[in-house]
């Protein structure tokens, strides 16, 4: 009796605030804009029975979808959020992979403190974190102060609402996601192996290459999920760093949910956002689930 | 691996550099006494007191705590009972579901988690305020902390529970005197995990708020999307410090707690 609680309490919250709302948005996504409240077409009408929901079924339909696929606009943001969430990662990668490296060869007592250094930022606003930059970016901003002073630059550098600005908001927000998963497989790595390397005639460089590199893979795989998934979707940082021509589909479905007040469209958008989702996520599921069995 | 090497202490110092320096940057500007951000113009700490007379900030940080508390507690008590369920409850029809249902929040675009919560608060004409933010953040928020709370179940010795039920506790009783004690930490940095997303939360927020019942990321995002804003620069020092502070004792405390108890395991031994 007490076990049917323990289940049914979470269970029914989920459903009704998770699963439901999404069915609502799969229907909506399905209709049609109209002129009244709530701004769409049909809506279900119980009262007419059976009939009613047969109406309602038959105005169903793929309209909006084929919209999405005739205008440019949706087509080009969801491959430049793609695109942008992939060289982030790269980017990200390439930033992570050192820090990791050197928190993992720092000496033991150092550890702790490294790890909450690295973890701290993740506690504080990520609002405020990617408000930080456009101090330092803006054409007024500290770099452009420091360059112009220093002389490398006559003219201040642009890069405030531009893509640049994105990758570096990214790089900066989602650090500690990719740090974090390298730092652990490259903590647990045998050392000896690395000596043994170096005793056959390996140079730091090549063991490096040969060695640790590759024992590190898991942890680069999980940290490039971590980055890359909750980066498509990305809303405040294209928003705040980027400009009128950074595209990316978060912001595109805000601004047609608020600004157009188009909710068919801006469904439609979210139903294909999650199907282009779906695909790393169950990559990440299964190489999550294939390390598992590899370590059990 | 231990090789304290100058390529190691270079990266180590660039990129914690990378990492701290946006926010020191932030915090020294918070005590700039010109209205222009980018320029110095000497030490002040006016924008503290402007910040601290502006009704509305205050009003919203007061909205915001009080969503973070309910929600985080909520979601708690949900998020602890659905780790039971998954780790414990076996086989059950819809079980697939269910452990769907409490990892997809955690990958879903928060655009699409408001606009789906949105579209049903609409739907069942629900008046959008302090209610609807608290029943949004509690449903991502429980997804995190069974998360948290079921690796601590997993590795937790079930004979202590069998113990406890042998020796004439009810099952009620058992959990409460036995499992909770144990899984404690797990619960605790499940709430604080709970509480920090929402304190931290503006998209989700910013679909399911009212216009009376605005939260202080929605207040942050409306200034600072016009600009800079020296009342922003001293709200987020203000924000980081006790951030920074919370951390800090955290570990502090767990540190001399996990010091203490290799100190009485190593008692306990002789």
């Amino acid at each position: 009796m007490r076990r049917i609680f323990l289940i049914a309490i979470p269970y029914l919250w989920l459903v009704a605030l998770f699963l439901v709302p999404f069915l609502i948005v799969l229907k909506i996504s399905l209709s049609d804009i109209a002129l009244a409240i709530p701004p769409y077409t049909p809506t279900l009408d119980f009262g007419a029975g059976w009939a009613g929901i047969r109406d309602f079924f038959s105005d169903l339909d793929f309209e909006n979808f084929k919209f999405l696929a005739t205008d440019d606009l949706y087509w080009k943001a969801y491959l430049s959020s793609l695109k942008i969430a992939f060289i982030a990662t790269v980017l990200t990668l390439i930033v992570a992979y050192p820090i990791a490296y050197g928190m993992a060869s720092a000496p033991d007592h150092w550890r702790p403190t490294l790890m909450m250094l690295v973890i701290l930022p993740f506690w504080t606003s990520f609002l405020i974190r990617v408000y930080s930059w456009v101090g330092i970016l803006s054409n007024e901003g500290y770099l452009n102060q420091l360059l112009l002073s220093v002389g490398l630059i006559s003219e201040p550098l642009t890069i405030l609402n531009t893509n640049i600005a994105v990758y570096i908001g990214i790089v900066y927000t989602y650090l500690p996601f990719m740090i974090l998963p390298i730092y652990a497989s490259l903590e647990r790595m045998d050392a000896s192996l690395l000596e043994a390397a170096e005793d056959l005639g390996c140079s730091r460089v090549t063991a490096f290459w040969l060695v640790t590199f590759p024992l590190s893979k898991n942890g680069i795989i999980a940290g490039c999920f971590l980055v890359f998934i909750p980066t498509i979707g990305e809303f405040v940082i294209p928003s705040l760093l980027g400009g009128s021509k950074t595209l990316m589909i978060g912001k595109v479905l805000w601004e047609e949910f608020f600004n157009n007040r188009d909710w068919p469209v801006a469904s439609a958008v979210a139903v294909i956002l999650l199907l282009i989702l779906i695909i790393p996520i169950v990559l990440f599921q299964r190489n999550q689930q294939k390390q598992r069995e590899a370590e059990g | 691996m231990r090789r304290v090497t100058w390529f190691n202490v270079t990266s180590l110092t660039l990129g914690f550099a990378f990492l701290y320096l946006p926010m020191v940057i932030l915090i020294i500007y918070s005590f700039n006494d010109s209205k222009l951000v980018t320029v110095w113009a000497g030490f002040s700490t006016r924008w503290y007191g402007e910040l601290l007379q502006n009704e509305a900030f205050l009003d919203a940080a007061w909205v915001t705590i009080k969503v973070a508390v309910i929600s985080s507690s909520i979601a708690t008590v949900l998020g602890t009972m659905a780790a039971l369920v998954l780790v414990r409850a076996g086989r059950f029809s819809g079980r697939t579901l269910f452990s769907g249902m409490i990892y997809a929040p955690l990958v879903m675009p928060e655009v699409i988690t408001g606009l789906s919560l949105l579209l049903l608060f609409i739907g069942l004409s629900v008046d959008r305020g302090i209610v609807t933010i608290v029943l949004a953040h509690t449903t991502f928020s429980m997804c995190y902390v069974s998360v948290v709370v079921s690796s601590r179940i997993v590795s937790f010795d079930q004979s202590l529970e069998e113990a406890a039920l042998d020796l004439g506790c009810s099952q009620l009783q058992a959990f409460f005197l036995v499992t909770l004690p144990i899984i404690a930490p797990a619960v605790v940095a499940g709430w604080l995990l709970a509480f920090t997303l929402s304190l931290d939360d503006l998209v989700i927020a910013s679909f399911t708020a009212g216009p009376s019942s605005t939260t202080l990321p929605i207040k942050i995002w409306s200034s600072i999307r016009l600009g800079l804003s020296p009342e922003i620069n001293a709200l987020s020092t203000i924000m980081i410090s006790v951030v920074a502070v919370g951390v800090i004792t955290a570990s502090l405390i767990s540190k001399r707690s996990s010091l203490k108890r290799q100190a009485d395991e190593r008692a306990a031994g002789t």
